[in-house]
């Protein structure tokens, strides 16, 4: 049973009130695909992914962006019950879109960057420390149900 | 992964950006690192570990400063962090796992500092770089 102190959860809620889903998502997923440029394997479909410059415009980047980050709210609202919150994403993550469950991790980790950038000063370590547990308990609830 | 020219210019400039707040960066991206990944507290059971405290500090400037030195040397990595790679191999002997948590922590500390700066560009080249030295020092492990 994951544990969140009344600390943890305000520091997520201060965080979230202030993030643009559409804007933060689409920079998360764009930097993803160009600092881990491997992860274009998944987006054959998306058209031109050829340079930074392309892909920070790329209409589907954006439009997925803004898709997973909604889903990473849809995690806030349900922070004591995450693995039943993403039961049906890790099966589809696993059985369709077969996607190794260590991009999770490396998302989760430019989520972070992407904060750290916007918030600047108040991305304080206490701040970034329950970011970090929150994005490795969401990684972990969508690989929960991979086989 | 090779760095490019342009990954090396990048960084080059990322760097001098910085300032010189070399003790500062050095001691917030530790205690980050020990905040976030409280493992990495295993290997400093010496250490007052309190924010700010004077071990901090020293350590950091000092990783600062061995990355400094790492930047001025990018075409020879390998030779410019030859001493430390030893002494992570034979001395230290820190899992490599660790190299991510310090490198998460580090571009986390710079990104607070440049905000919009941090470009993905910048981003994806000081990714890479601090790959490359935790390569380096992984180097002699077995």
């Amino acid at each position: 049973m994951v544990h969140w102190t009344a600390e943890e959860k305000q520091l997520i809620a201060n965080i979230w009130g202030k993030v643009s889903v559409e804007e933060c998502g689409a920079e998360a997923l764009a930097r993803l695909l160009i600092v881990y440029p491997w992860t274009q394997r998944f987006f054959d479909t998306f058209g031109n992914l050829s340079s930074p410059t392309a892909i920070i415009g790329n209409p589907k980047v954006r439009a997925h962006g803004k898709k997973v980050l909604t889903s990473f709210g849809e995690a806030i609202k349900n922070l004591d019950n995450l693995k039943s919150t993403y039961s049906k994403l890790s099966e589809l993550h696993c059985e369709k879109l077969h996607v190794d469950p260590e991009n999770f991790r490396l998302l989760g980790d430019i989520l972070v960057i992407v904060l750290a950038a916007h918030f600047g000063k108040d991305f304080t370590p206490a701040c970034q420390a329950t970011w970090q547990k929150l994005v490795g308990l969401v990684a972990h609830a969508l690989a929960h149900k991979y086989h | 992964m090779v760095l490019t020219g342009e990954d090396k210019k990048l960084i080059q400039q990322t760097w001098a950006k910085l300032g010189g707040a070399d003790e500062e960066i050095g001691a917030e991206t530790l205690y980050r690192t020990f905040h976030s990944y409280p493992t990495t507290k295993t290997y400093f059971p010496h250490f007052d570990l309190s924010q700010g405290s004077d071990q901090i500090r020293g350590h950091g400037k000092k990783v600062v400063a061995a990355l400094g030195n790492a930047i001025k040397n990018l075409d020879n990595l390998s030779q410019a962090l030859s001493e430390l790679s030893n002494l992570h191999a034979y001395n230290l002997r820190v899992d490599p796992v660790n190299f991510k948590f310090l490198s998460q922590c580090l571009q986390v500390t710079l990104a607070t500092r440049l905000g919009k700066e941090y470009t993905p560009e910048v981003h994806s080249a000081v990714d890479k770089f601090l790959s490359a030295v935790a390569a380096v020092l992984a180097e002699k492990y077995r």
